[in-house]
């Protein structure tokens, strides 16, 4: 370590020399940075496990472009458009095609007795364009009636049930009072939205959805033809459609939008914000007191440096060379105990709460521009070593 | 540098304090000290021999009058100037001020690398045989904690000359050695001055090294009472 440090100062590492000296105020610090590291990304994997379940949907469904209600908030959470908006679209120049796309919540009891529900896609079936590739196909299937998708991470779902669905078999369950035969599967996992997600075909759904009327679907699909661009479209979808009615979004942007709207309009993604925020702050505050505290009791150490003509930039040096130290130290534990506590977190919940590497490097960074923070706080305090006070 | 002095005070007058505390702790003192020589200041408690040496090795701010060292005035110099400066100069000061965390050979190494990372191997060896004369060959790894106060006190010796200082400032150097080590680091100054023109300036009460010095002032309420050449 020494030799490391040594080769990569050019000089001595006082800063780790003068931690390492003080073995417990260098272990409460590593610590507390690891503990700030473990709040952040347990937030931060809730918070991504809530994002993922937000934008799951946009997996089933594809597109160029998405006409929405404008009071709607999300892909799932959104009001009727009329269906009307569909042909008029169909009308402007650079549009090819289009489907009105339902989206519903279908609760179901299951054999044990326990009650589940599914977020339901009617889509048009003669139009693959509009389904994700992999269960384009798998739509033809969906010309009987009552037939759907369902998902195979379906929770509560009888497991060899949905494992026959991949060899090509097929089984029935009830819901409402009516039979559904599952005919094939595709994989989006349930997250916070439902327990699981189903395909069928718009009159399946409205079938089930006895409510639903068919000419007010919850959003409109377009495609746009070869060559054009989906943003030429959008322009003059948005100077064709009744801007307060309507809102036209490419698909990206509606993606962007949900995700936008769950982190800062509801009060989770607020909470876990928030979270995130006391994380930061509990290590800011934890390095700032050791190395402040550090600082103080060596300005003897420091004054006589100063006097041997030591200059300021060397002593940041020693501060942020401390500072760095922590955040390595305490991130690697923090890194370590997070992955346990996510895999923990996933077999209970079910939830997608994963670790992947571009959080722990972005929490890496933080870490370390925390710790840096913090350091240069704590060297204000430099300024009361004075060597005139040394004799 | 030839025998261009080192230090030259002209009219320097020192305060402490404001408004109503305000106290003169030196009076228009004028010196001019040659190179290679070993001064000695003395006098009673509170006469300023602390104050003169701060002044002189520019770790207090001169307020009025002139102090010149090593040809530079030190009224208006920057920050970067003193930095600059003090890397030529040593102090040895009462108490050792070791850092703690480092050993004997560590501490005396910070007395080199101020001047840069320079030869790894090199500045280990500058640092073993300062601290072989000195008689600490054996304690080169030793924190400060595990070694006596005389030991001490020669580290921060040995990490005052390592450098080979042109000036060295000193403020009673010898108060916790004993008569044999004292000795040997009055005779080493002393050596240095003839031999390399080091100009040394020490505060003393030690009577046992007054016969060492080229020149001794005593200082009496700021002021300078009495100047020889023994
Ligand atoms: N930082 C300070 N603030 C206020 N007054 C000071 C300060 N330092 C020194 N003085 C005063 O200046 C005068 C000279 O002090 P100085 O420390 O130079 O004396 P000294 O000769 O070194 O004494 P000693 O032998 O006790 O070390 C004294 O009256 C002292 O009280
Ligand atoms: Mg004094």
């Amino acid at each position: 370590m020494n030799r490391l440090l040594t080769w990569l100062f050019g000089r001595l590492p006082i800063g780790w020399l003068q931690l390492s000296h003080s073995r417990t105020r260098l272990i409460a610090a590593v610590a507390g940075v690891a503990f700030a590291n473990l709040l952040v990304f347990m937030q931060l994997g809730i918070m991504g496990a809530l994002n993922n379940s937000t934008v799951a949907p946009y997996a089933l469904i594809d597109g160029d472009i998405i006409l929405s209600s404008s009071e709607g908030n999300t892909l799932t959470d959104s009001g009727n458009i009329a269906r009307a908006y569909m042909f008029q679209a169909l009308g402007v120049a650079g549009v090819a095609s289009g489907i009105p796309l339902y989206i519903g919540n279908l609760p179901l009891t299951l054999a044990d007795g326990s009650s589940i529900s599914l977020l339901s896609f009617g889509v048009d079936i003669s139009q693959t364009q509009f389904v994700a590739p992999v269960i384009a196909p798998a739509l033809a299937g969906l010309a009987l009636e009552n037939t759907v998708l369902l998902d195979k991470d379906t929770r509560s779902m009888p497991a060899e049930a949905l494992a026959s669905l991949a060899t090509g078999s097929s089984f029935t369950f009830e819901a409402n009072g009516k039979t559904l035969t599952a005919v094939g599967s595709m994989a989006v996992g349930g997250g916070f939205l439902a327990d699981g997600m189903m395909v069928t075909s718009d009159q399946t759904f409205l079938r089930f959805f006895g409510s639903r009327r068919s000419g007010a679907p919850d959003h409109i699909l377009l495609r746009v033809v070869d060559g054009v661009s989906s943003a030429t479209v959008v322009d003059r979808l948005r100077a064709e459609l009744p801007a307060g009615i309507v809102k036209v979004q490419t698909m990206p942007e509606a993606r962007a939008a949900d995700l936008a709207f769950m982190a800062t309009e509801r009060p989770t993604g607020i909470i876990f914000g928030f979270g995130v925020f006391m994380g930061i702050l509990v290590g800011l505050v934890i390095v700032y007191q050791v190395l402040s505290t550090d600082v103080a009791d060596h300005l003897r150490e420091y004054a006589t440096f100063k006097a041997m003509g030591y200059d300021q930039p060397f002593f940041l040096g020693i501060v942020f060379e401390e500072a760095l130290i922590l955040a390595v130290f305490g991130f690697i534990p923090g890194l370590i105990v997070s992955m346990g506590l996510y895999a923990g977190l996933n077999v209970v919940t079910g939830l997608p709460v994963v670790m992947d590497s571009a959080r722990a490097a972005l929490v890496f960074v933080g870490t370390l521009a925390a710790c840096s923070a913090s350091g240069a706080i704590a060297t204000r305090r430099l300024a009361a070593a004075d060597p005139a006070d040394l004799f | 540098m030839g025998g261009a002095a080192p230090i030259v005070a002209q009219g320097l007058n020192h305060y402490f304090g404001l408004g109503e505390a305000r106290k003169q702790a030196i009076w228009d003192l004028n010196l001019t000290i040659k190179r290679g020589t070993l001064t000695i200041l003395m006098g009673p408690s509170g006469s300023g021999k602390t104050t003169v040496l701060t002044l002189m090795g520019c770790l207090r701010d001169v307020q009025e009058g002139r102090v010149d060292l090593l040809g530079h005035p030190l009224r208006g110099a920057t920050e970067a100037e003193l930095v600059q400066l003090r890397r030529r100069l040593g102090f040895i000061f009462q108490a050792h001020n070791l850092h703690e965390s480092l050993t004997a050979a560590q501490n005396v190494l910070m007395g080199l690398q101020v001047h840069g990372a320079g030869d790894a191997v090199k500045q280990r060896h500058a640092a073993a045989h300062m601290l072989g004369l000195l008689g600490l060959a054996d304690r080169m790894d030793y924190l400060p904690a595990n070694l006596s106060g005389g030991q001490k006190q020669r580290v921060a010796v040995a990490r005052a000359l390592v450098s080979n200082p042109e000036v060295i400032f000193a403020d009673e150097p010898t108060a916790a050695l004993d008569k044999e080590s004292g000795r040997v680091v009055v005779d080493m100054l002393k050596t240095l001055g003839q031999t390399r023109g080091t100009t040394t300036v020490m505060v003393t009460h030690d009577n046992r090294i007054m016969d060492l010095a080229d020149r001794i002032i005593t200082l009496e309420e700021g002021r300078v009472v009495k100047d020889t050449n023994p």
